[in-house]
């Protein structure tokens, strides 16, 4: 028997998961509408890859990846594209994002599907077909699932962790699947393993699951699989992946490094189950299993497409006169929908109908009182009434002293704060804000640099330019004393004694007026030059620049050298960022 | 008597050769002071305030030639910041705040003069002499330096909206007020 | 519904509800005090809580503050308790009324109320009443003292004279007198001897009512209230240097046991050490804080001039809480391996 580890902290809410698993998982019938955002995993855009009046077909890429961390999007269905706009977005702010609206032809008829044996290609190409598939993991988080497949190249990975333990409460889609889709999670934890060679792989499942956890034991049996499937204590948030893994190796991944670096990598089940579905089946990612619980007659979990606009998907369920608002993803660290036009996505693994009567409005906010249940539940073992003093008074150096970036918002402080403190809102408060200004630093200092580099390489051109016109000045003076030596030498006398009498004291015993031009000129061109090393030696302006810009302007010089430009009136390579 | 003097004396000797130890030992290179404020200023270099860039000006209020509320992209948090900073009265911005801006350039218009290039503090602008210009919307700084050079007018200062990458999490204001 | 900040599902906790527990805890001390020295206690507690609350609402109104969630937050209530149970029983009517006005409006609403306070207000009402009614505040009645309740509350009110057989001094003092008294020539064992005033273990009587307050502490302690740290330490720090002295010097100092049940030790150690706004945080702060503090206590009940020393060690230490917290951080979740 695994010997399980605790986290510190938790709390232990109402559950409230029976409601909603007492049917299979429902298909959710084809929406009048989809409005697929680009926008739905961590990391670049997604390019948009289709126009409107463009008829596409189900799986069809829609959105390209952008950059390595992003993750492809594609038609849920085959239809036509009617608009690619600005849609209200799946997000608290209620703010519009990219998306594509098609109106489904309700034949959903699949684009040409290419399954791939990713035991016989390069992991390399597997990654690349989880990206192209729009893989991401759907706990929540929506990283791009192939970002996390490579192993450290230093640490030995030790443990691959599947994240079946939903502790969240209301949401049961992840044990529907379980129950349901066991085999191919398995084999989708398959490939997962195949790409990270570790030495074990644990799947964690809350021990209120027990169907599920019996499900994929059976399943992990049938298919000769060594997966260790276990049941860890019911406590919320013990499905947060820190968490989890700390509980099944004891492992505590701190903010600072990627789990990776201590030999453990952790996924989502549903995850596993679409990365099955993409290699096997090459079925990209269209739709997900999501819960449609609370205020509603029938809750039950749905397999829905997505990009199906909110009041479609929960009119399904029947919601109750009462209904006040949904909620996406559970009630601890969920959010209210903005509107009813916001399209499910990727990250919505659950709606939740609101009422009064369900989630009763607030108290009003009281002081603290610093009695510490906060601390005592933090799984992060924060200091979350610290951090609130110094979050409401702004000072945000304090709040990254006390660690803000560790807080993983999971709302266990403010689900026993006495003072009905909303301790979380604080802190997202002062995370953005901090993210904010960070921005706003780094974009001041790339300017200053910018206008340092500007300054400089004004500077060093205004003195190329003299320089350049001294050289040309002294020439034309060397020239014309050379020509007036050349005649009087050859007036005075044209033996060879007084050719070498010539060049022994040039031009000084018969000094001509042009000759002590030319010697002007040399001097001026001298100092001149003098003058330019100075300040190239100690240009004005660049004097606190860091090695790696004084490497840049090397750089630039010596492509400059090398492409024979002396001074060019404007640098090309500056225009380019 | 002369033991008290005598022990005042050579206390002050102690203490005095402490302190000019002290300033030696732990001797600040430059001036530090205009690195801080310099470090507040928004680097536009926009020359709003009256000097020719950022730096100029944290050297004119280092040196107390400048007042402290004459950059405008610094806003009144920046005033706040400078005050607090110099230990100095918190002032109103001696000019209108206005929302964050970068350039934009209607490249209809646009004759391809460079002028707007040579302007720009920051080599925001891309183009050539009779090419189209634009602008990098990542490197603007929102200066305004380029509009006025443009002769035919066709740059114009784009307000940045709220949108998902600067949507920022609101202060909660959830504040006890007396009910009667 | 709240739309604006998640989570959306909240437990049933409320500052009031903490209040309660605090009160509820208080009963068992409560009920043993009145056993032995009559209801007068209850008409003292009584008299507290009316001016507790009527400070509150008065200030409340001035800082025009809401009055309906503070004034039935219970806070006001647990200072009140507090005092009237620190205070002597006997003590005249106007001195709790001081001593509660003090601890409401000047250590409580003038740093900003409930939460902002940085000392105990049942403890600076406790110090404030000693240093300026240095007499009324050591007069205790024995606990062999028989007298009505009518004579009680006459003597409350000032209707009848403050005798001296009625009025006498804690076990804690009179220990510290006879000593003195006797100079060295009585040792403690033979002034202990005396049941009369010293009972079985601490104090004839006192020992009940210490009892009490055990048994709501620990009742506190079961229900998560409070932890256990804080508490454990005080009193650790308490016997730790009365088990030391009085192992070296049996017939000066009294033993271990005597300390923690006379005096305001075990009020002290269960409610006031206890309290989260003046005390410390974290749990390695919280235990300094305990230690300390006992350790601060016995030093003034046993040297210093006062009858007990609880008070004075508790805001002692109230003044270097926030400083002790700032140097306990405990280790954070992934960087308790001090090589990261």
């Amino acid at each position: 028997m695994l010997q399980l580890f605790k986290f510190k902290g938790g709390v232990k809410p109402q559950t409230n998961k029976t409601q909603s698993v007492g049917e299979p998982i429902g298909v959710a019938p084809l929406p009048s509408r989809l409005f697929v955002p680009l926008h739905q995993s961590i990391g670049g855009t997604p390019r948009p890859l289709v126009a409107a009046g463009e008829r596409v077909l189900k799986g069809q890429l829609i959105g390209g990846a952008d950059g390595w961390i992003s993750a492809a999007v594609h038609a849920p269905t085959s239809g036509t594209v009617r608009a690619v706009a600005e849609h209200v977005a799946a997000h608290p702010s209620g703010l519009t994002t990219l998306s594509v609206e098609i109106e489904p032809d309700g034949r959903d008829e699949w684009i040409e599907r290419t399954p791939i044996d990713h035991g016989a290609l390069a992991p390399e190409r597997v990654r690349e077909r989880l990206r192209e598939a729009g893989v991401v993991g759907l706990g929540g988080a929506v990283f791009p699932t192939h970002g996390k497949l490579t192993a450290s190249k230093t640490v030995p990975m030790e443990e691959l962790v599947i994240n079946g333990a939903e502790c969240e409460p209301y949401i049961t889609c992840d044990d529907l699947l379980m129950r349901e889709r066991a085999e191919e999670i398995v084999r989708g934890v398959g490939v997962f393993r195949d790409l990270l060679q570790p030495k074990r792989v644990l799947i964690g499942i809350e021990d209120n699951k027990p169907e599920a956890v019996a499900a994929l034991q059976a399943a992990a049996a049938k298919l000769g699989e060594n997966f260790a499937v276990v049941a860890v204590p019911t406590r919320y948030p013990a499905g947060g992946a820190k968490q989890l893994i700390r509980v099944l190796t004891g492992k505590e991944v701190p903010s600072t490094k990627r789990s990776t670096d201590l030999g453990v990598q952790c996924f989502n089940v549903a995850t596993a189950y679409t990365a099955w579905r993409a290699v096997a089946h090459g079925e990209p990612v269209v739709s997900r299993i999501v819960t449609l619980t609370g205020n509603v007659e029938r809750p039950r979990n749905w397999e829905a497409l997505l990009g199906t606009p909110l009041a479609e998907f929960v009119a399904l369920g029947g919601p109750k006169p009462d209904t006040d608002g949904y909620l996406m993803g559970g009630p601890m660290m969920g959010f209210a929908m903005p509107t009813m036009d916001a399209p499910l996505v990727k990250a919505t693994n659950c709606i939740i109908a609101s009422s009064p009567a369900l989630f009763p409005p607030k108290a009003p906010e009281m002081p603290c009182i610093r009695c510490g249940e906060c601390a005592k539940v933090c799984p992060h073992e924060l200091q979350p009434f610290e951090l609130y003093w110094f979050a409401r008074a702004k000072n945000f150096g304090k709040t990254q002293e006390y660690h803000i970036f560790d807080c993983i918002e999971c709302g266990c402080c403010s689900f026993v704060c006495p003072s009905r403190i909303p301790l979380v809102q604080y802190f997202r408060f002062a995370k953005s804000e901090i993210w904010a200004r960070e921005k706003e630093k780094n974009a001041a200092d790339q300017a200053k640099a910018r206008f340092e580099w500007k300054t400089a390489r004004e500077e060093r051109e205004k003195a190329e330019k003299a320089e350049k016109l001294a050289k040309a000045a002294a020439a034309q003076a060397a020239k014309k004393a050379a020509e007036a030596a050349a005649a009087a030498a050859g007036e005075a006398a044209p033996a060879p004694a007084a050719a070498e009498a010539a060049t022994n004291v040039p031009a000084a015993t018969n000094p001509p007026l042009d000759a002590e031009a030319a010697k002007k000129a040399a001097i001026a061109a001298a100092l001149e030059r003098a003058r330019a090393q100075r300040a190239a030696v100690e240009p004005k302006n660049v004097d606190r620049l860091t090695p790696a810009q004084q490497k840049d302007i090397a750089e630039v010089d010596a492509r400059r050298q090398q492409a024979g430009i002396e001074a060019p009136p404007t640098a090309p390579e500056e225009s380019q960022p | 008597m002369i033991t008290a003097i005598a022990i005042m004396a050579l206390g002050a000797v102690v203490l005095g050769a402490a302190l000019g130890y002290a300033s030696i030992k732990f001797k600040v290179e430059g001036d530090p002071l205009v690195e801080k404020i310099e470090a507040i200023l928004p680097q536009t270099q926009c020359g709003q305030c009256g000097y020719p860039g950022c730096r100029p000006y944290a050297e004119a209020i280092n040196k107390g030639e400048a007042d402290i509320n004459l950059c405008p992209p610094g806003g009144a948090e920046g005033v706040q910041r400078l005050a607090d900073l110099l230990g100095r009265e918190v002032k109103p911005l001696d000019a209108e705040e206005k929302p964050k801006a970068i350039a934009f350039i209607d490249e209809q218009t646009c004759i391809g003069c460079t002028l707007c290039i040579q302007a720009c503090p920051v080599d925001a602008i891309v183009g050539a002499a009779k090419q189209m210009h634009t602008i990098v919307p990542e490197l603007c700084t929102g200066c305004e330096l380029c509009v006025p050079p443009c002769p035919v007018e066709c740059i114009s200062m784009e307000p940045i909206g709220e949108n998902l990458d600067n949507w920022k999490w609101k202060y909660p204001v959830i504040e006890l007020k007396k009910v009667a | 519904m709240d739309f604006s900040t998640p989570p959306y599902l909240l437990n049933n906790a409320s500052v009031q509800r903490v209040m309660l527990q605090v009160l509820a805890a208080l009963l068992p001390g409560i009920g043993a005090y009145v056993w032995i020295f009559g209801p007068i206690v209850l008409v003292q507690i009584a008299l507290a809580t009316a001016t507790a609350l009527a400070a509150e609402a008065a200030m409340l109104r001035l800082r025009e503050k809401p009055l309906a969630p503070f004034l039935t937050d219970g806070s006001a209530v647990v200072t009140a308790w507090l005092i009237a149970l620190a205070f002597p029983p006997l003590a005249p009517w106007w001195l709790i009324v001081t001593g509660t006005l003090f601890a409401v409006v000047i250590a409580k609403h003038l740093y900003g109320g409930l939460g902002q306070n940085p000392f105990n207000p049942a403890m600076i009402a406790f110090a404030v009443c000693i240093v300026s009614f240095p007499a009324l505040m050591s007069q205790w009645p024995p606990a062999a003292l028989d007298l009505g309740f009518a004579e009680q509350a006459r003597i409350v009110f000032g209707l009848a004279p403050r005798v001296d057989a009625i009025v006498g001094a804690t076990p804690l003092d009179a220990l510290k007198t006879g000593l003195k008294l006797e100079e060295g020539r009585v040792g403690v064992s033979q002034l202990l001897d005396n049941r009369e005033v010293f009972g079985a273990v601490a104090g004839r009587g006192w020992e009940w009512v210490t009892a009490g307050y055990l048994l709501g502490g620990l009742w506190l302690w079961r229900r998560g209230v409070v932890s256990w740290h804080a508490p454990l330490a005080f009193l650790a720090g308490l016997s730790l240097l009365a088990g030391g002295l009085w192992l070296y010097d049996p017939a000066q100092f009294a033993d271990p046991l005597f300390h923690l049940f006379s005096g305001g030790a075990m009020l002290g150690a269960w409610f006031i050490v206890t309290d989260p706004v003046s005390g410390c945080t974290t749990p390695k702060g919280k235990l300094i804080f305990g230690f300390s503090a006992g350790a601060l206590a016995y030093v003034i009940r046993v040297f210093g001039g006062y009858p007990d020393g609880v008070a004075f060690a508790v805001l002692l230490l109230n003044l270097c809480a926030p400083l002790i917290d700032v140097y306990t951080q405990p280790a954070i979740f992934g960087m308790k391996d001090k090589s990261r």
